[in-house]
């Protein structure tokens, strides 16, 4: 059997070396790579990212990624955006003003909620992911397959995604009185909202379950 | 639920984990990546790397501490440490890290943190405060505590939130090494100082005074040395503690 092999996205933006190692930590090859012949020729493709939305929107479109990205998620085989990998799936955010996202996933990115003197911005740290509305279901067949309800992961972000349509939520987190959408899923599009490459072994659990349905060639 | 954050600090100097008192001193305590690799294990959930000596001729082989952690170790990594330039950051980040922690370079020149943010995002950007207490409240030090700058410590954080910090990590000088427990003064002022996270640094010698600090105030995250290093405790028996004091700490 061969060993999949993952393309992650090289749009220089922040530490890709995390995600590369973890993949390969977890029983996959990886390719980083802006290139379209080899994100096409991908088992699976990941997009990671930090830092401002119009920024990352703006290196995408520079380097030609927009069309590929489109071009690797119509094939059916998986793909996960991570942070804001995740963000730019969306129709828009009003990071710094209205920015246009790759529209896979409809729905838009706003600042989280904050409660005055209690909420830092960024939510910093180790939360906890759970389906919505108890919908355990939804976690079968996912990246979520093998992760219980409520596990701790390491989010960094000052803005979140709001789907338009519930039933891409895969899963929910709350921070203070804020309830956001921390996964999606839509088909064969994945995006978390945390690192699971730097959420230790219940991160490297997701990523193996992503591995894991490039196998079947198939994201849902 | 939100957790708050047990870090592990490991303060480097000629490829060997040490630690000191009040940041002078140094002991050897081990090799920085075994204890790493050991701490995570354990459910440590960050790690901070500090460039003890901070000196140029070394910098490589933090690099490759760096490079050798991030294949084993599977939760954030913040270096800290002579960071001066864009291109000290960019190596920092390339190796592996997640983080950087700047003191000196952001005294010297503030627009440094507003010019690291705007390049790599505010939550790669740490604001390391090293604090003093003084005639006049708490005074801001650089080169490990010997240098004052003349900077009130809680204006000092909030203008490095302003400038584009993502966190602020604030050590309390006299407290470094002597396991005396936190300054919960010092963290309490400056939690309340600011809007972003705060990681409190120097003085933890026993579990109890981290419950302490997570029960007096609201502060999100803390870093130890001495307890994890001289081995008073684990990091698995640390987090048992807090848990059932009821504090939300990841198991």
């Amino acid at each position: 059997m061969t060993i999949p092999y993952i393309a992650v996205v090289d749009y220089n933006l922040g530490n890709v070396k995390s995600m590369c190692n973890a993949i390969s930590k977890v029983g996959a090859e990886y390719i980083l790579t802006r290139e379209r012949e080899v994100i096409l020729a991908a088992d699976g493709l990941i997009l990671p990212g930090v830092g401002a939305f119009q920024h990352g929107m703006q290196q995408l479109e520079a380097l030609g990624l927009v069309d590929i990205i489109s071009a690797f998620t119509a094939t059916s085989k998986p793909f996960l955006g991570v942070c804001l990998g995740m963000q730019m799936l969306f129709d828009e955010s009003n990071e710094h003003g209205n920015c246009k996202g790759l529209g896979l996933i409809p729905g838009h990115v706003e600042k989280l909620s904050v409660v005055e003197n209690k909420t830092k911005l960024p939510h910093v740290g180790w939360n906890t992911i759970l389906s919505k509305d108890n919908e355990t279901d939804r976690w079968q067949d996912s990246i979520l397959k093998n992760t219980e309800q409520e596990t701790d992961v390491y989010f960094v972000h000052s803005y979140a995604a709001n789907p338009r349509d519930q039933e891409d939520i895969l899963s929910i987190t709350s921070y203070n009185e804020t309830v956001f959408c921390s996964s999606v899923k839509k088909g064969n599009i994945y995006g978390c909202q945390f690192h699971p490459e730097k959420s230790a072994e219940s991160g490297l659990k997701i990523l193996s379950e992503f591995i894991a349905l490039t196998k079947n060639k198939k994201g849902n | 639920m939100h957790k708050r954050r047990v870090i592990a600090r490991i303060d480097i100097k000629n490829n060997y984990a040490i630690k000191g008192i009040q940041l002078e001193g140094l002991r050897k305590v081990g090799e920085p990546n075994n204890l790493a690799k050991a701490y995570y294990e354990d459910g440590i959930d960050e790690i901070v790397f500090m460039d003890a000596v901070a000196a140029y001729y070394d910098r490589n082989s933090l690099a490759e501490i760096i490079i050798k952690a991030t294949q084993d170790i599977f939760v954030p990594i913040t270096v800290g440490g002579g960071i001066r330039t864009v291109d000290d950051i960019k190596k920092a980040l390339d190796s592996g890290a997640d983080k950087v922690a700047i003191n000196t370079q952001a005294i010297r020149t503030p627009e440094f943190i507003t010019e690291a943010s705007r390049i790599f995002g505010s939550q790669c950007i740490v604001g390391s405060v090293e604090a003093k207490k003084g005639s006049h409240g708490w005074e801001a030090y650089i080169e490990n505590g010997r240098e004052p700058t003349g900077l009130d410590v809680m204006a000092w954080a909030k203008r490095l939130e302003a400038l584009g910090a993502g966190e602020i990590m604030i050590t309390a000088v006299d407290r470094d090494g002597t396991k005396k427990g936190f300054d919960i003064d010092l963290a309490s002022q400056v939690e309340q100082a600011i809007g972003i996270p705060l990681i409190v640094s120097g003085g933890a010698g026993k579990a109890e005074d981290i419950l302490d600090l997570l029960t007096e105030t609201n502060v999100e995250a803390l870093a130890v040395a001495s307890i994890l290093h001289y081995k008073v405790e684990s990091v698995s028996d640390i987090k048992a503690m807090l848990i059932s004091a009821n504090c939300k700490v990841r198991k």
